[in-house]
């Protein structure tokens, strides 16, 4: 049987559950429509689709740090902040917003987590024991 | 992390708790950084924005009765008494501003409103560690004072002014300030107006510490200003070097620590000719305005305009942004004046990317930033990039060539 728990390191603590939504690309959250979450950048790898409740799987945070900040705020105060965030290359400004802002995140996750999931499977993120399990 | 009885006491909340909850944040940043400990700062500068999310971070500490430990200086929202005397912005945007000067006035921060505080209010000396957020602002005193602060966000910023300590990471480690990528710099660059360009390769210079040869020795501040200002809107850059200019290149080894580059990238003046044409709306038309100041331009360029303008009438108008030192400098000077009279504004404590130019919607204009072209459109602005004085020669003719 396929493994169904991965390690990870905890930067924003919380647990939650929810449904898996992968990008390839970097993030500016401003760049996403705070009434449906919507991400509107051209050209990105979730154009037109929507983060909002989403255990969002992404690389990194980009762009200028007033932006960054004010986008995720946004969204989380229309309800429609991605649940969790689980990143690869953590950086101070979407750090800093993830904490203040009590959106749970992790980084350094087993890399078998990444080839064992696609968009849409469930996950609970534990991020006070640091463990995420696809359910 | 291990935490001295000093910060133990700010965690629990003895020394209030705006201050408990700062700390508890910068623990946090510096945990997700693997820091073992945190460092004093003695400066700090905040990228205030007066938007949502920052008058909501800045209250939130304000009202939990947080007072800057050490006093830091702050960015740009939009100059009150300007825009409101001239009925230019609504009730709810001014509103907005008077929320972020009250609960910044109550922190005790330094109300400088001004984005470029490493050309005068704030300035760290060699190895000073501090915490400075503002694109423009972390490159220039990493690379050009060889100060250290990590890239850090307004608001992770404001807690380090808070609790006078900020996690010991990244950048203000030794092994993490070398460089990583060879910039050879094929391109004759000699104008401030270059550096905008060069600063804006972002996506061929990819990720990590570029460090670049081939420019010359006498760079000024402006076009430093610049680079940096234009780096970190094409991309993420805490630092750069300059060989044989800024401090910590003195040789192309010491630049990279004796290690080999990760990899090199040539820089030729078709690159910059070709990112211009990209980020820049064509010209050959007519314009409505000239939008100088992001980052705040200096009293010599302030003075560079009134040379050019002395005498003359514009028929686009002109906006400057600048600090209120400068401002005041350009008042005494007899500058101000000048630029009034040719029908120019000279505009302190105000950023170009604010509710006040809302009556810039849908016209076009002439800068000489891609920084001021980008952030903007989400406002409808659409921009024209030149040269400075290629832009005023526009706001005088009417039109951009």
């Amino acid at each position: 049987m396929k493994k169904r728990e991965f390690k990870c390191h905890v930067i924003s603590e919380g647990l939650v559950e929810s449904e898996v939504l992968i990008s390839k690309d970097t993030i500016m959250f401003y760049l996403i429509t705070p009434e449906d979450g919507t991400v509107i950048e051209k050209g990105h790898s979730l154009e037109g689709k929507s983060i909002a409740g989403k255990i969002l799987v992404f690389p990194g945070g980009k762009g200028s740090s007033v932006v960054q900040a004010d986008g995720l705020y946004q969204l989380l105060n229309k309800g429609n902040a991605p649940k969790a965030m689980i990143i690869q290359s953590p950086e101070t400004v979407l750090v800093a917003s993830a904490i203040i802002m009590e959106i749970p995140m992790v980084d350094q996750v087993e890399q078998d987590f990444y080839n064992s999931i696609k968009d849409g499977d469930r996950v609970e993120v534990d991020a006070h024991k640091g463990l995420l399990k696809i359910i | 992390m291990i935490l001295t009885q000093e910060q133990k006491a700010m965690l629990d909340g003895k020394h209030g708790p705006g201050t408990g909850i700062a700390m508890k944040i910068q623990i946090k940043i510096g945990e997700s950084f693997n820091a073992k400990r945190l460092v004093p700062i003695t400066r700090a500068h905040v990228a205030l924005s007066a938007q949502e999310a920052d008058v909501w971070f800045a209250e939130k500490l304000s009202n939990a009765g947080a007072k800057c430990r050490v006093p830091t200086t702050v960015n740009p929202g939009f100059c009150l008494s300007y825009f409101k005397e001239r009925n230019m912005v609504s009730e709810s945007e001014a509103y907005l501003m008077t929320q972020t000067h009250s609960a910044y006035k109550n922190l005790g921060a330094i109300l400088s409103y001004n984005c470029t505080p490493y050309h005068g209010t704030n300035i760290p000396r060699f190895g000073e560690i501090t915490a400075f957020s503002e694109s423009s602002a972390t490159p220039y005193i990493n690379s050009v004072y060889g100060a250290r602060s990590n890239r850090e966000g307004a608001n992770s910023a404001l807690c380090a002014a808070v609790t006078g300590f900020v996690p010991e990471y990244g950048l203000l480690l030794d092994e993490n300030r070398k460089g990583e990528i060879l910039v050879d710099v094929k391109a004759d660059i000699k104008s401030d107006f270059d550096y905008q360009l060069l600063g804006y390769m972002g996506k061929k210079i990819g990720n990590g510490i570029p460090v670049f040869v081939g420019l010359p020795k006498d760079i000024s501040p402006e076009a430093l200003m610049n680079l940096g200002a234009q780096l970190n809107t094409s991309g993420a850059y805490g630092m750069y070097h300059i060989v044989g200019v800024t401090p910590e290149a003195p040789s192309l080894e010491a630049a990279f620590g004796g290690r080999k580059p990760d990899r090199k990238v040539v820089i030729k003046a078709h690159d910059l000719e070709q990112i211009l044409n990209e980020i820049s709306e064509p010209g050959g038309r007519a314009i409505d305005f000239a939008m100088f100041g992001c980052p705040h331009l200096s009293l010599r360029q302030v003075q560079e305009i009134a040379n050019i303008v002395q005498g003359k009438q514009v028929k686009a108008e002109i906006w400057i942004l600048t600090s209120s030192h400068t401002k005041e400098m350009a008042i005494r000077m007899g500058i101000a004046d000048v630029i009034e009279n040719a029908g120019g504004h000279i505009v302190e404590d105000t950023c170009c990317d604010q509710p006040c130019w809302s009556h810039l919607k849908g016209k076009y204009g002439v800068t000489d930033s891609p920084k001021c072209a980008y952030y903007p459109k989400r406002r409808g602005i659409n921009f024209i990039i030149r040269s400075l004085e290629e832009c005023v020669e526009s706001a005088l003719n009417g039109r951009v060539d």
